[in-house]
C-alpha cells in the first residue's frame, strides 16, 4: 500500500477553558490512502463535524498535526491556507445555509475558480464540466438565483463548485444528510463515481449508518470526540468489537429483519 | 369510552367487527397564492382502529404535514380546508371551511406533535411552567400544584425522572426534551396523535427509546392511536402497524406496514423503498437507484397519475386518467399497473426508470 | 433574493416623512430670504402676513420653521449615517471575529454606552467654539453609535453559523471580502431599521442640546426654536405660537420615523413577526402547529419544486 495522502495524528480540539473546557475532538489519529472513501461515524455531539472543520483548516487544532502528502499543513497561514483549499474542498450539510443568497450560481462558482487561478474562457469551461459531471445543465442553472433550485439542485451545484477545483480530497459533511432517500442515492452514487474520474479521496461524515455502510471502504466510529472504532466498513459495520460501535448497530432500525453478524 | 362496532364485508381483513379510531374522509386542504389555488391535501380519507399507529411517508413536499395539521385542527392560514368529515372515537366534526373546530377537541380528542417542537420549547421557562400553561390552555380553572401534579405522575408512570419539572429546555438532552414535549402534548389523554418527524432530528438510539415509550403509552391506552408522520422509513418499520404513502398530496398506497415493505403494489413505494440505505449487507453489493426528478409543483401537477412523469412503469394510460383504487379501504394502491398487474411487486419488474 | 413587499404602513410613513422633507426643502423657495429679518413685533399673534406670529425678535416664525427643520433633519441624517457607519464596522468585526477581538471592542461599545450621552453631549457642545451643523451632527454621532454596534454584532454573529462562509472561505475569499459580500448583505435590513432609529434619536438630541443654548452656531434648527421661545419667556407672555408649532413638528417627524421603522420590521421580517407572537402565547405544542402552513408554502409553491 502507498504512503496515505492525509494524515491526521493527535488531533484535538478544546473549547472553552478551564473547567468549562470541552474536548470536541480528542487525540483523533487517522489516515486517508488515495482514492479511498472513509466515512466517520457519530451520533450528535460525538466531535465529527468538529474534526471536518479542522482537517479543512477552517478552525485550529489545539495540539497535534495535519500532514497532507506528506507535508505539515497544520500551521499554514495566508496564501500557503489558500494553496491547500485547492487541494482540499468540502461539501456541507444545509444546502439552504451553504448559499449565499445574494449571489447566483455562476458569482458562486467563479468566486472559487479564483482559487485556480484558471483564466475567464478556461473557469467558463471547468464550470461547465463540473455542472455536467453532477447532471446539471449549465444553461439552466448558471444564472439562478438559490431560491430557484430545489434542495437537490442546490446540493449538486456546491458539489460542482468542489469539483471545479479537482481537489484530491473531498470533505463531505453529512452532504447528504438534509436530502430526501430518494435523492440521496443518486447523489451519492455521483460521488462514488467521481472518485475516480477525478482521482479523488472523500472523507465522509454521517451520523447515518445506512450510508456509511453504502459509500464507503473504511468506517471510523467517533464517540464523544475519541475515535473508538476504525476498520473495513465489513468488519466495523458487519462485525463490529467496540461496545459503543455494537450498541450503536443495534439501535439503527432496519428494513428487513435480517440478523445480522 | 363509546365502543363502536363498525361492520364490514370481509374482504383481505380477516376480522369482520373492529373498534374504530379515527375515520377521515374527504380531507381538502388547500391555500391560494398570486391567485392561483394550490391544493396541498386533495380528496384524502384515513381510516385507523384504536391502538393502531398509522405512519404516514414519502418525500418532502408531499403533504404529510399538511394533512397532519388538518387531523389535528392545527390549519393555520393561508392554508385552509376545502371539505373534509373527521370521526374519532365515536365524535364527527364537520370540516368545512367554515366551520370552527370546538375548543374541546384540541388536545383532548387530537393533539399533535409539531415538526421540531422540541427546539421551539422557550430558553427562559422551566418545563413544570410550561406544563401548567398547556393544562392551563385547556382547563382555565386548574390550579398550578395540580397541573404540576399531574404531569409528575405521568412522568413517573412513564419512567422518567420527575426532576426534570424542574429543569430548563437546555438542561436537557435532545433525546430527553423530545420525550418530555411529548409527554406534556398528550397530558390530556388525546384519543389521536399527530407527531410530525418527531425522530428525525434525533440519534438512533434515543429514537428508540422515544418509540418505546409511544408503545407504552399506546398499550397503556394513554392515547388512542398514533399518526407517525416521517421521511424515514426504517423508522415506520418498527413503529408502524400500518403505512399510508403519500405522493403529491394523495394517498398512493396503504397498507399493512409489513405489506408495504415487502410487498408494494405502487411503484412509487418499491423506488421509495428500494432507494433506503440501510446498514445491511445486500447494501455493500448493489448500486442502488433513487427516483429520477422531484416531486411536481401542486400548483401544476401533472394530469393523469401524478407519479407518471417519475415512473418506471409508466403505461400511456396513467398519463391521462387518474388512476383507480385498488384494493379496499385498508389496502389500497392507486395505480394503473397495479390493476393490471394484481399482487405484483413493481420493484420485481425490470425497471424503465432514466436516470435524470 | 427573497421577495420584498412594502406594507401600507410603509408607504404611508415613507411619504409623511417624505413631505416633511419636501417642507424642509422647498420650503425655503416660498418663504423667501426673511430668515433674521425682523418682519414685525414682539410676539405677534398669527396673522396674514406671519401665519404663525412673530417671536422675540419679530422674526417670522413660520420661516424660521422651514429653516429650523432643514437643519434638524441634515443634524439628524448626517448624525444617523455616521453613527451607523461607527455601529456597522465595529459591530461586524467584532460579530464575525468574535474571540478576543470581539471581547475588546464590545468592551468598548459597552464603556461607551455607560458613560451619560447627555453628559459627553454637553461637555462635547461645551468644548467647541464655533459649532457648525455638522460638527453637532459628528457629536451626536459620538455618543450613539453603541446601540448599534450592539445590534449589529448579534446579527453578525448569528449570520456567522451560516454554512456559507465557511464555503466562501475556502474559496479563498479574504475576510474583508467576506464582511463585504458574505455578511454585509444578511444584515442590510437591521442596518436600514437601526438608521432610521439612529436619525430619530438625533433629532431629538439635537433639540435636547439646542434648548440647552448649546446647538448650533449661527443656525436655526427646531431646538433653537424652542431655546429662543424658552428664553425670550414666551410661555409666561402666552405666545404659544413660539413653542407649539416646532415641538409638534418634533413629535410628529420622531413619531413618523418611528413608525418607518416598526414597518420596515414589517416589511423586512414577516415571518420572523409571525414566529415571534406565535413564541409568545404559552401551551405551544398542544394548540398550534410549528411551521407547516408556512413550510408547506415555500416548497411546495416555490417554483423549483
Amino acid at each position: 500500500m502507498s504512503a496515505p495522502l492525509l494524515t491526521a495524528s493527535g488531533l484535538t480540539r478544546v473549547f472553552g477553558h478551564g473547567r468549562n473546557a470541552v474536548h470536541a475532538v480528542d487525540d483523533v489519529s487517522f489516515t486517508l490512502g488515495r482514492q479511498e472513501v472513509v466515512t466517520i461515524v457519530g451520533e450528535s455531539g460525538s466531535g465529527k463535524s468538529t474534526l471536518a472543520r479542522l482537517v479543512l483548516r477552517l478552525l485550529d487544532p489545539t495540539a497535534g498535526t495535519l500532514a497532507l502528502d506528506g507535508r505539515d499543513i497544520t500551521a499554514l497561514k495566508g496564501s500557503a491556507l489558500r494553496a491547500y483549499w485547492r487541494d482540499v474542498q468540502a461539501v456541507f450539510q444545509d444546502p439552504f445555509s451553504a448559499f449565499n443568497q445574494f449571489f447566483t450560481v455562476r458569482r458562486l462558482l467563479a468566486r472559487s475558480l479564483r482559487l485556480s487561478g484558471a483564466t475567464e474562457d478556461r473557469g467558463e469551461a471547468l464550470m461547465g464540466q463540473a455542472l455536467d459531471h453532477v447532471g446539471l445543465s449549465a444553461r439552466d442553472v448558471l444564472d439562478k438565483w438559490p431560491h430557484q433550485l430545489s434542495g437537490g439542485q442546490r446540493q449538486r451545484v456546491m458539489i460542482a463548485r468542489a469539483l471545479m477545483l479537482q481537489p484530491r480530497v473531498l470533505v463531505a459533511d453529512e452532504a447528504t444528510s438534509m436530502l430526501d432517500a430518494s435523492l440521496r442515492a443518486n447523489i451519492l452514487n455521483v460521488l462514488g463515481d467521481l472518485r475516480r474520474d477525478y482521482d479523488m479521496t472523500i472523507l465522509f461524515i454521517t451520523h447515518d449508518i445506512g450510508q456509511a455502510c453504502y459509500v464507503s471502504d473504511r468506517v471510523l466510529v467517533m464517540c464523544q470526540g475519541r475515535l473508538v472504532e476504525q476498520g473495513p466498513t465489513d468488519e466495523v459495520i458487519f462485525n463490529p468489537r467496540h461496545e459503543y460501535t455494537q450498541r450503536l448497530l443495534a439501535d439503527v432500525p432496519r428494513l428487513h429483519d435480517t440478523t445480522l453478524g | 369510552m363509546s365502543e363502536r362496532i363498525v361492520k364490514r364485508n370481509a374482504t383481505s381483513d380477516v376480522l369482520t367487527t373492529t373498534d374504530s379510531l379515527l375515520r377521515a374522509t374527504g380531507l381538502t386542504a388547500a391555500y391560494t397564492v398570486d391567485g392561483g389555488e394550490v391544493v396541498a391535501v386533495d380528496d384524502v380519507s384515513i381510516d385507523m382502529r384504536r391502538g393502531e399507529v398509522l405512519g404516514v411517508a414519502g418525500e418532502s413536499g408531499c403533504g404529510k404535514s399538511t394533512l397532519g395539521a388538518v387531523l389535528s385542527l392545527t390549519l393555520r392560514p393561508p392554508l385552509f380546508v376545502r371539505s373534509g368529515e373527521l370521526e374519532v372515537d365515536g365524535r364527527r366534526l364537520d370540516l368545512g371551511p367554515h366551520q370552527k373546530p370546538p375548543r374541546s377537541w384540541r388536545g383532548e380528542v387530537v393533539s399533535l406533535l409539531p415538526q421540531g417542537a422540541m427546539n421551539s420549547l422557550s430558553p427562559t421557562v422551566r418545563i413544570r411552567d410550561f406544563a401548567y400553561d398547556v393544562i392551563r390552555a385547556h382547563q382555565s380553572g386548574v390550579r398550578r400544584d395540580d397541573a404540576i401534579e399531574r404531569t409528575r405522575q405521568r412522568l413517573e408512570h412513564l419512567d422518567l425522572p420527575r426532576r426534570v419539572l424542574d429543569y430548563y429546555p437546555h438542561q436537557l438532552s435532545g433525546g430527553m426534551k423530545q420525550r418530555v414535549v411529548t409527554v406534556i402534548s398528550t397530558l390530556l389523554n388525546p384519543r389521536l396523535l399527530i407527531a410530525d418527524e418527531p425522530t428525525s432530528a434525533l440519534d438512533v438510539s434515543s429514537q428508540r427509546v422515544l418509540i418505546e415509550m409511544l408503545k407504552e403509552m399506546l398499550s397503556e391506552e394513554i392515547i388512542g392511536g398514533v399518526i407517525f408522520i416521517t421521511h424515514d422509513l426504517p423508522v415506520l418499520n418498527i413503529v408502524a402497524d400500518r403505512i399510508a404513502i403519500m405522493y403529491a398530496g394523495q394517498i398512493a398506497e396503504v397498507g399493512t406496514a409489513r405489506d408495504i415493505i415487502n410487498q408494494p403494489r405502487h411503484p412509487y413505494s418499491a423506488a421509495l423503498l428500494s432507494s433506503v440505505l440501510v446498514p445491511e449487507p445486500a447494501m455493500r453489493r448493489t448500486r442502488v437507484q433513487g427516483i429520477p426528478g422531484a416531486p411536481p409543483s401542486l400548483m401544476h401537477p401533472p394530469g393523469g397519475c401524478r407519479f407518471h412523469p417519475r415512473c418506471g412503469l409508466v403505461m400511456d394510460v396513467c398519463r391521462d386518467q387518474a388512476p383507480p383504487k385498488v384494493g379496499d379501504e385498508r389496502r389500497f394502491a392507486s395505480c394503473w399497473w397495479a390493476e393490471q398487474n394484481p399482487g405484483q411487486n413493481p420493484s420485481q419488474n425490470p425497471s424503465r426508470a432514466r436516470e435524470v | 433574493m427573497r421577495m420584498v413587499r412594502f406594507t401600507p404602513r410603509f408607504w404611508i410613513s415613507a411619504g409623511v416623512f417624505l413631505l416633511v422633507a419636501a417642507f424642509a426643502l422647498l420650503g425655503p423657495i416660498f418663504v423667501g430670504d426673511k430668515l433674521g429679518e425682523g418682519v414685525g413685533g414682539l410676539y405677534d399673534p398669527p396673522s396674514g402676513a406671519a401665519w404663525l406670529g412673530t417671536d422675540d425678535l419679530g422674526h417670522d416664525i413660520f420661516t424660521n420653521l422651514v429653516f429650523g427643520t432643514r437643519t434638524s433633519l441634515i443634524i439628524g441624517l448626517v448624525a444617523g449615517a455616521v453613527a451607523t457607519v461607527i455601529g456597522v464596522v465595529l459591530g461586524l468585526i467584532a460579530g464575525y471575529h468574535g474571540g478576543v477581538v470581539e471581547e475588546a471592542l464590545m468592551g468598548i461599545t459597552n464603556v461607551a454606552l455607560a458613560i451619560p450621552g447627555i453628559v459627553v453631549l454637553i461637555l462635547l457642545s461645551v468644548a467647541l467654539d464655533f459649532r457648525s451643523i455638522v460638527a453637532m451632527a459628528i457629536v451626536i454621532a459620538i455618543t450613539s453609535w453603541p446601540w448599534t454596534a450592539r445590534a449589529v454584532r448579534a446579527q453578525a454573529s448569528s449570520v456567522k453559523t451560516r454554512e456559507h462562509l465557511d464555503v466562501a472561505r475556502l474559496s479563498g475569499a479574504s475576510t474583508l471580502n467576506i464582511l463585504l459580500w458574505d455578511v454585509l448583505p444578511y444584515l442590510m435590513s437591521y442596518i436600514c431599521m437601526a438608521f432610521v432609529l439612529q436619525v430619530s434619536s438625533a433629532i431629538l438630541a439635537e433639540a435636547g442640546l439646542s434648548l440647552l443654548g448649546l446647538g448650533p452656531s449661527d443656525s436655526v434648527s427646531l431646538g433653537i426654536m424652542l431655546n429662543w421661545a424658552l428664553v425670550g419667556e414666551s410661555v409666561r407672555t402666552g405666545a404659544w405660537w413660539a413653542f407649539v408649532p416646532p415641538t409638534l413638528l418634533l413629535t410628529f417627524v420622531a413619531f413618523t420615523l418611528l413608525m418607518l421603522q416598526s414597518s420596515l420590521d414589517e416589511v423586512f421580517n414577516p415571518r420572523l413577526r409571525r414566529g415571534r407572537q406565535r413564541a409568545g402565547r404559552p401551551a405551544s405544542v398542544l394548540t398550534q402547529v410549528g411551521a407547516p402552513a408556512v413550510d408547506a408554502r415555500s416548497k411546495e409553491g416555490s417554483p423549483g419544486a
